[in-house]
């Protein structure tokens, strides 16, 4: 559909665009991306024929750019400008009519019924039909950019360049704006070129991203492999995070703020304690992976809270009614890692270990009311009791999301040898129990200190956590049937 | 409050305009005829003029020189008038249009200025170029117009790039004084016939006669008809020159029309008239209120308005404290200087608010 090739151009004296070349397909949302002064603008303008070129060319449909007229090309093409404003009062018809300017036949321009009906649905599409005899003056930025693109669509393009649409507008507005702009691409095959600064709507609704960078094409290609965080800390020189979008098949890039160096160390993790209530404080966030009933994933938090609850709690939306609990005891539930557990507090066995480079702190609460043999539990009927083993891992040192992971399993193992050294028996196989019901685990990171890429059962940490986990479970269990006794 | 910027008018009840707009031309008309020092009834001048132009027979008994004064005196009068009246608003209206610039006007842009040097010199030190005989007035007029302005706008487009409003008519205001200084300076060096120079510079449409109203026509005919050609890409170019590249106008092309079409009249204007200011950023102005911004409208209605408005000017100008006359130009600038700084407020307050 267009294809630069060889491509120079600048400004005097300065090479903007360095021999350049790349090509664009139909039907396809294509973003160009790229820090400051990466040639991105000029790039546009070299594509829509307002900047010179001084080596190289660009042809359109095959057709070199210069050879197409002015009107010609309008029929092509239409651009979507960053701003809308007028010195004069137009009326939002009469802007949008001015989209049909190409099509106009004759001396005196008349338009005809089919620009007519073309106006009229540009206006609908782009829902500003309530507003068509306002003056473009006096809208908000989203609608003055609606307004523009119906003028856009009014040309009937082929080919439509944005030069940063979601410029100036809220985030309703730039999504409003971008899903149109894919619909079209897909029921109309408009081919949609995009200079887009935010990288996330780029990764979100390009099928191809152009990485520009000092006036040369660094990158091109799918979203999932242009949004890598090592090209594009290259070259945007700042540290960036890539996380996968928790809905959508398509990267986030963060940046990575310079962060504080703060002495994070577990020892300032506040335990208090009552018959209801078991509450881990932290004056910071940790990062925590877990599989509690409030902040379950990857989350950060502050406050860890395991809720001691009748062994008859049945609730049916026992999220929500968790949340109001939090809300109701003065904590928030979006810092808040929460657990349930039937078991008594009073059992709960707390693991300090200090090593020489990382420490770790384990508290677990256990009843072994409900113990579960996982190979078996295929013979049970009944819906889940509440669980009753609950396992907080809190770690100073960084870890990545595979050592999180890794810490998860190798804490699970310890727990299911340490149920089988104290001989817990699933009530129902008569075999050795593997964990109980509802089971829960939460490792928290301090994220300073010692990185550590894995947590498997023979790293250090892993070594640790698996000695921790079950000696703490041990002595929980002899807490608990010393009791029974 | 409704806001005042917002046409009043809509498209059907334009054509209606149009209407309305003929038949004020033609009463400001006889009523211009009909007043000065010598009252004509009303009916004498439609008689007379309905006799002239029609050949219809004159019933009444209606004296010789009460014709003779309309038809030599009164009617070229008014006539050009109506026509300056024309040329000014229409170029204003273009002006405008094409800068992006509500203050835009050939005053405001020191194009009259330019056209006045031009006619100056050819005026007063008799000058004539050869092939061209009396017309030698308005086309210097009209080249001393065209090239004060493209040196207007290219000194502004030195000064900044994007070509605020303010810059263009300070490039204007320096222009103009300039030229000014060298009219001044031509004045002081000629020496005679000081008062009718600058009776002339202030501007005025008295004691033109016939061959003056036969001077501005066909300029202000090949003119409008440039301008008019070029209306829709007029509006296409009030947005920006890269936007209306893009929805296809030739913006070179058109750019240069309008302004050699737009120095046509101003230019012509100026030659018959003298430098009437304001009239051309007043009227746009109205007409953009009354109906909206389209100069496919815009520039034929504000033009007829024009015309309206500098014949009842006129009128006012030798009737106010008859017998002496004021210049029609003093009497545009009481009522235009005011206009300016109202428009210039709401510009900048809209700017601020934006």
């Amino acid at each position: 559909m267009i294809s630069v090739v060889n491509v120079s151009a600048g400004y005097e004296g300065k090479k903007v665009l360095n021999d350049l070349s790349l090509s664009l397909s139909k039907g396809k949302m294509t973003g160009i991306i790229g820090p400051n002064g990466s040639g991105k603008t000029t790039l546009m303008k070299v594509l829509n024929g307002t900047h010179p070129l001084d080596k190289g060319e660009v042809l359109i449909k095959g057709k070199r750019l210069q050879n197409y007229t002015a009107k010609e090309l309008a029929k092509v093409m239409a651009v979507l400008p960053q701003h809308a404003g007028s010195s004069f009062d137009f009326t939002v018809q009469e802007v949008v009519e001015l989209g049909r300017y190409p099509f106009y036949k004759g001396l005196l321009k008349v338009a005809s019924a089919h620009d007519e009906q073309v106006v009229k649905e540009a206006i609908e599409l782009t829902g500003v039909q309530d507003f068509v005899h306002k003056s473009i003056n006096q809208l908000s930025g989203g609608e003055q950019q609606r307004v523009m693109l119906a003028k856009a669509l009014a040309q009937e393009p082929e080919i439509l360049l944005l030069d940063e649409p979601t410029n100036h507008l809220d985030l309703s507005y730039q999504i409003k704006l971008m899903d149109l702009l894919k619909k079209w691409v897909y029921t109309r095959k408009l081919t949609v070129v995009a200079i887009l600064h935010d990288l996330n709507i780029a990764s979100l609704y390009c099928d191809e991203v152009i990485l520009l960078d000092d006036g040369i094409v660094k990158a091109n290609g799918h979203p999932r492999a242009i949004m890598n965080k090592e090209l594009l800390q290259e070259v945007y020189y700042t540290p960036l995070t890539r996380r996968d979008h928790p809905e959508a098949p398509s990267p986030i890039i963060a940046p990575v703020p310079e962060m504080k160096t703060q002495e994070k160390s577990i020892q300032k993790l506040e335990l208090t304690a009552t018959k209801e209530l078991m509450v881990f404080s932290s004056p910071f966030p940790l990062k925590t992976l877990s599989s509690a009933l409030i902040g379950g994933g990857f989350q950060w938090a502050s406050t860890f809270v395991n809720r001691h609850v009748d062994k008859n709690y049945y609730i049916d939306d026992a999220h929500n009614e968790y949340r109001n609990y939090l809300k109701e005891k003065q904590f928030n539930p979006h810092d808040t890692i929460g657990m349930m557990t039937a078991a008594r507090l009073g059992d709960a066995s707390v693991v300090s270990i200090q090593k020489e480079d990382f420490a770790l702190l384990i508290a677990v609460t256990v009843g072994t009311g409900n113990a579960v043999d996982a190979a078996q539990s295929w013979i049970r009927k009944e819906e889940a009791t509440v669980g009753t083993i609950n396992i907080w891992i809190f770690i100073e040192g960084v870890l990545t999301d595979e050592a999180f992971v890794q810490a998860m399993m190798t804490a699970t193992e310890a727990k299911t040898s340490a149920l089988s050294t104290y001989n817990v028996l699933d009530p129902l196989s008569k075999t050795v129990a593997t964990g109980t019901s509802t089971d829960s685990i939460c490792i928290g990171s301090t994220q300073s200190g010692t990185h550590m890429r894995y947590a498997g059962t023979i790293t250090p940490v892993g070594k640790a956590i698996g000695k921790g986990v079950f000696e703490a479970i041990g002595q929980a269990i002899e807490n608990y049937r010393k009791r029974m006794m | 409050m409704q806001k005042l910027s917002i046409q009043m008018f809509s498209k059907s009840e334009i054509y209606v305009s149009y209407g309305i707009l003929f038949i004020l031309i033609a009463a400001s008309l006889v009523l211009g005829i009909s007043i000065g020092s010598v009252s004509i009834p009303l009916f004498h001048v439609v008689q007379i003029l309905g006799a002239e132009i029609f050949n219809y027979p004159l019933r009444a008994p209606i004296n010789a020189s009460t014709v003779s004064i309309i038809m030599q005196i009164r009617l070229p009068r008014v006539l050009l008038a109506m026509l300056v009246g024309f040329a000014l608003s229409l170029a204003g209206a273009a002006f405008q249009g094409l800068l992006k610039n509500p203050l835009a006007d050939p005053y405001t842009l020191g194009v009259s200025s330019g056209s006045s040097l031009g006619a100056v010199i050819v005026l007063f030190f008799g000058v004539q170029l050869p092939g061209l005989g009396h017309f030698t007035l308005p086309v210097v007029s009209i080249a001393a117009g065209f090239f004060t302005l493209v040196g207007v706008i290219s000194f502004a487009r030195l000064v900044q790039r994007n070509l605020s409003v303010e810059t263009i008519i300070l490039a204007g205001i320096l222009c103009s004084s300039f030229l000014g200084s060298l009219i001044s300076l031509l004045i002081a060096l000629s020496g005679e016939e000081l008062r009718q120079i600058i009776g002339w510079l202030l501007g005025s449409v008295s004691m033109r006669g016939w061959s003056y109203v036969s001077l501005i026509t066909p300029f202000l005919a090949a003119g409008l008809l440039m301008l008019l050609g070029s209306a829709r890409e007029l509006n296409a170019m009030s947005f920006s020159q890269s936007d209306a590249k893009n929805i296809g106008v030739d913006v070179k092309k058109h750019t240069t029309i309008v302004l050699i079409g737009a120095s046509f009249v101003t230019g012509s204007a100026v030659a018959v008239s003298g430098t009437i200011g304001f009239v051309g950023l007043v009227i746009p102005h109205i007409g953009r209120m009354l109906w909206g911004v389209d100069h496919r409208h815009l520039l034929p209605l504000s033009m007829l308005l024009g015309g309206v408005f500098l014949v009842l000017v006129d009128l006012l100008a030798r009737t106010i404290i008859a017998p002496t006359e004021l210049p029609i130009g003093v009497l545009t600038a009481i009522i235009g200087s005011p206009v300016f700084a109202i428009i210039f407020i709401q510009h900048r307050r809209r700017r601020m608010t934006a």
